[in-house]
């Protein structure tokens, strides 16, 4: 998957995982991105891209649980790991994330335009 | 190897059972056959059914187009259009056709002066004839001359209008469903319409007298004449017009024109010169054969067991059954005969037959319910314990399920009237579509099961065009729309679309009752305590909301309060906008404000840079575009209690001006909608609840169509209505009670409002709970307490309203961190290490 020629991921010290309260969703912006990060009452971590594709409503306002997260405006659900919808082709960009010594740590890859990774076909791009 | 030869099919007919029976083949088998087909009409296939309304106006002839021109060449299809197939050749097998000119008539006997010189031929393998039918005129003297007419085909429709437009008076021959359709698309061109019937009722085939009686007054109101049992001898004519018609009794009629619509005969004479066996029609088989193998025949042509069908249903099964035998998918596939029944519309009348009409054996059973005034009329007919007829004239909500019974033979219910007007014991309506098993027929114009129906909802149809375009269903008649349109609320995405629909939510497995119960005995607080112990830990979002809701109102004092089951409202106390801004509603009880609370309004929307302040339906004031961070501090510059306008609960009580200054008020209607207001502000509920107070029965603050109003009458007395609705739904409540005082109303409006919380569906408003338990029900258990609960009930009610806190309140102390932030910018500097 990852391709020996892309730049390596910066990653992001987001401050102390206590501003996280049990699924409950915040809206951080990395590098000019708006990123939601989850973290479930079982320490599960995620972060996806905060806007939906549908009409960008704010998924960090979302109801969220087991994995998943449904879109306040109309109820369009995602999966948190893969980013995939299901409504039709909607999908997310999603980034790693990880808890270290009480600090949330996000990973961002600088080169950042390509398709979330649930949108690519089978045949990747170069 | 030798690669078989694709055999070649020639259908001869391009109506409804020809284009039908080379679907089903194509859907079969794309590449069994290279398909020529044959169609006098210059046209692509369209829906006959609906011609009545090209003559009236209310499609155009394109909107009635089943296969376009395109449709025949994307599937490879030869299409000889407006060429008439005259003689199948079988020593040759050729299939010889001629052009027709241009303005004789498709559907005719023709005389060599009907068509061009040139003849078309083409060899076959296997031929499908489906010549359909054509219009019956009853032998009459001066028919084909200017101004008569027959009502079969597109090209009729428009010399029928055109015509129509030097008319003052028309005359239709035929009191049967084609008749009256042709009536009432004459009318739309503003002549004068009389109906002729050679017999003593209208639509004879479908109907019994008294529902012909019924239906003749109805037409008489809609302004077409009827007369019954006139035969017409001749038509007289003067210098080319029409003058009027002479009948059998020797009484005349003044008309300008004729349209004959008297039934239809099969089109059989190419089966007779071409050497098939012909009686009254083409006979086939139960493999819809003729007598010649190769030469398969179905449609309003044939004579199957010695009937012939003059309906679209069977054309439907025939096609089936023709496109299993010539594909070979199943050989064995055979059509037994359709018994008929059908729902039409009749100058919008709407009018469901099936089987007999009349009793014809001594111990038939005859179940009959009318009601003149509004013009319905139903009848049954019972044999054996099962339906052999049935007649709905007016209302017929019960056809789909009493259709289903008689199709499929099945025993009827004991109480009769179930089967009339779908008062099942449960309360559920006998017609929902939802409840029918998956094979049964939901559009009859078009064949489509409800399981077809269902599954393009689950692939994305979830409208009334996306399910038309993806399998044709409510494309035709349009009268199954209502039934589609309860399968896509059914069945659509989203967080009612699971399987589960009896759960009350979709990540636990329970109803409603069993839920309730569990959680009162494992004293479950919390909504992840409720997944943990009877979900396995699976957190369904979708299912969380309703779990708060339903926990806060059965523990309201020591509800564990997890806000992450909260929907995005209910966290920030507002109702979020398309734009991701808030509304923000502030509470005014009654509808009743001050100067001084306008002034602080209009501070904080110039402040805050508020882009709308509205007044709202509900008599309150709504500043639009508030911005989650400004939320807290706008809360406490206005200095009013929350107005709940974004959550499920108790929503506004309004009023009208009552005692006070109207100088028809009877009761006060503002002080009551002031105290019922303070009472029950903020009550968490399954779904929103609007109430009004009206001071006389005038209804000026609309409280006959509130979840709970209360209209004060004569006497100084209120009545109480339970169950009304003026939004997409629209139900005048239903009245629960009448009583003395304020303190009754709300005594009375507290305990049906607990027992809507403790028994309706999350998401289900008043108005489905009313009709669901029905009112009568309701009267006994919170009126005569026949379930002695009213005491636990009213303890209850009490209990939440005790525990009421101002949600606005948590502008000065949050209930989490980031309740009310905003984007939180990772500054670059942030960066903790680099892997690069």
């Amino acid at each position: 998957m990852a391709n020996p020629n892309d730049p390596k991921p910066l990653t992001f010290n987001l401050g102390g995982v206590e501003k996280l309260s049990d699924s409950i969703g915040h809206c951080f912006v990395v590098c000019g991105e708006e990123i939601a990060i989850f973290r479930q009452r079982d320490g599960r971590i995620f972060a996806v891209q905060n806007r939906c594709p549908h009409k960008k409503g704010n998924l960090s306002e979302g109801i969220s649980g087991d994995g998943k997260v449904m879109c306040p405006l109309h109820s369009h659900k995602f999966d948190l790991t893969s980013g995939k919808g299901t409504e039709g082709k909607e999908c997310l960009k999603t980034y790693a994330v990880r808890v270290t010594g009480g600090e949330i740590l996000l990973d961002f890859p600088t080169a950042s335009d390509e398709e979330p990774e649930c949108c690519q076909t089978s045949e990747q791009h170069a | 190897m030798i690669e078989k030869r694709r055999q070649k099919l020639v259908v001869i007919g391009n109506g409804m059972a020809g284009a039908r029976v080379v679907e089903e083949i194509l859907k079969r088998d794309p590449d069994a056959f290279d398909i020529v087909m044959f169609g006098a009409e210059p046209y692509g296939n369209y829906n006959r059914i609906l011609l009545s309304n090209v003559l009236n106006g209310s499609q155009s002839a394109a909107e009635i187009f089943m296969n376009p021109l395109s449709w025949y060449w994307e599937n490879s299809i030869t299409l000889h259009a407006g060429v008439k197939a005259v003689s199948i050749d079988r020593e040759r097998q050729m299939v010889i056709g001629k052009p027709m000119k241009k303005d004789a008539l498709a559907y005719m006997v023709s005389g060599d002066a009907a068509f061009e010189e040139k003849t078309i031929e083409e060899s076959y393998d296997r031929v499908i004839i489906a010549t359909g039918s054509r219009p019956f005129v009853p032998p009459m003297e001066g028919f084909g001359g200017p101004g008569t007419f027959m009502f079969r085909t597109i090209d009729d429709c428009e010399r029928i209008a055109d015509y129509a437009k030097e008319c003052k008076k028309a005359a239709v021959i035929g009191g049967g469903l084609l008749g009256l359709e042709a009536a009432r698309g004459l009318l739309t061109h503003g002549v004068e319409v009389t109906v002729l019937e050679a017999a003593p009722q209208l639509m004879i085939a479908q109907l019994d007298a008294e529902s012909g009686q019924m239906l003749k007054t109805t037409m008489e109101g809609m302004g077409v004449k009827v007369m019954l049992e006139k035969i017409t001898a001749k038509i007289e004519s003067v210098g080319g017009r029409i003058t009027q018609l002479v009948f059998k009794d020797g009484s005349t009629l003044d008309t300008d024109m004729v349209v004959v619509s008297a039934g239809i005969r099969p089109i059989a004479e190419l089966a007779t010169v071409s050497g098939l066996t012909v009686e009254k029609a083409i006979v086939v088989d139960d493999q819809m054969h003729t007598s010649d193998p190769e030469i398969f025949s179905l449609g309003e042509c044939v004579q199957h067991r010695g009937r012939i069908y003059g309906l679209v249903e069977p054309i439907w099964e025939m096609a089936n059954v023709l496109a299993d035998v010539i594909t070979g998918k199943n050989p064995d596939s055979a059509y037994l005969g359709s018994k008929l029944g059908t729902k039409l519309k009749v100058m919008g009348v709407e009018l469901a037959s099936m089987g007999e009409t009349k009793p014809s054996q001594p111990s038939d059973e005859v179940v009959l319910y009318r009601e003149p005034g509004r013009g319905i009329y139903k009848k049954l007919i019972l044999r054996d314990n099962r339906i052999v007829g049935a007649i709905l004239l007016g209302d017929i909500e019960a056809a789909g399920p009493l259709l289903q019974m008689f199709m499929s033979g099945s025993k009827a219910p004991d109480r009769r009237s179930e089967m009339l007007f779908g008062d099942a014991p449960s309360g559920v309506s006998m017609v929902q579509a939802v409840t029918m098993p998956d094979s049964v027929q939901i559009c009859n114009c078009n064949g489509v099961s409800k399981k077809q129906i269902v599954d393009a909802i689950r692939s994305g149809c979830t409208s009334m065009p996306k399910i038309g375009a993806c399998t044709r269903a409510g494309s035709g008649c349009g009268s199954c729309k209502g039934m589609i349109t309860q399968l896509i609320e059914a069945y659509r995405g989203g967080d009612d679309a699971d399987p589960s629909e009896h759960f009350y939510v979709p990540g636990v497995p329970l109803e409603k009752s069993e839920l309730v119960a569990q959680i009162k005995k494992r004293e479950l607080r919390s909504v992840s305590a409720v997944f943990d112990e009877l979900a396995g830990g699976k957190e369904c979002p979708a299912s969380k909301a309703g779990l708060a809701s339903l926990l806060k109102s059965l523990w309201p004092e020591d509800y564990v309060d997890e806000r992450d089951a909260r929907f995005i409202n209910d966290r920030v106390h507002a109702n979020i906008q398309k734009d991701g801004t808030f509304s923000v509603i502030p509470r005014i009880y009654g509808g009743v404000t001050t100067a001084d609370e306008l002034k602080r309004i209009a501070d904080v929307a110039v402040k805050y840079k508020v882009p709308m302040v509205k007044i709202t339906g509900g008599q309150r004031i709504d500043l639009l575009g508030v911005k989650k961070e400004d939320l807290p501090d706008v809360w406490k510059e206005l200095g009013m209690p929350s107005g709940h306008a974004y959550t499920k609960s108790f929503r506004t009580c309004k009023s009208c001006v009552g005692t006070d200054f109207c100088r028809y008020g009877l009761g006060d209607s503002i002080a009551l909608a002031q105290k019922i207001e303070r009472r029950f502000q903020g009550i968490e509920s399954p779904h929103k609840m609007k109430l009004a107070t009206a001071g006389c029965p005038r209804n000026c603050s609309e409280a006959y169509v509130k979840d709970l109003g209360a209209v004060a009458i004569e006497g100084g007395l209120w009545e109480i209505y339970i169950g009304g609705a003026a939004g997409g739904t629209i139900r005048k409540g239903d009245l629960l009670c009448t009583v003395k005082s304020h303190d009754d109303v709300l005594k009375y409006m507290g305990r049906f409002m607990q027992y809507y919380r403790e028994h309706a569906r999350y998401l289900e408003r008043t108005y489905h709970f009313v009709e669901r338990l029905g009112i009568e029900e309701i009267k006994k258990v919170v009126m005569e307490d026949s379930l002695g609960i009213c005491a636990r009930l009213d303890a209850e009610i009490q209990r939440a309203v005790d525990a009421y806190k101002d949600p606005w309140k948590e502008a000065e102390l949050p209930a989490y961190p980031t309740q009310f932030s905003g984007p939180e910018l990772a500054a670059i500097l942030e960066v903790a290490e680099s892997n690069g």
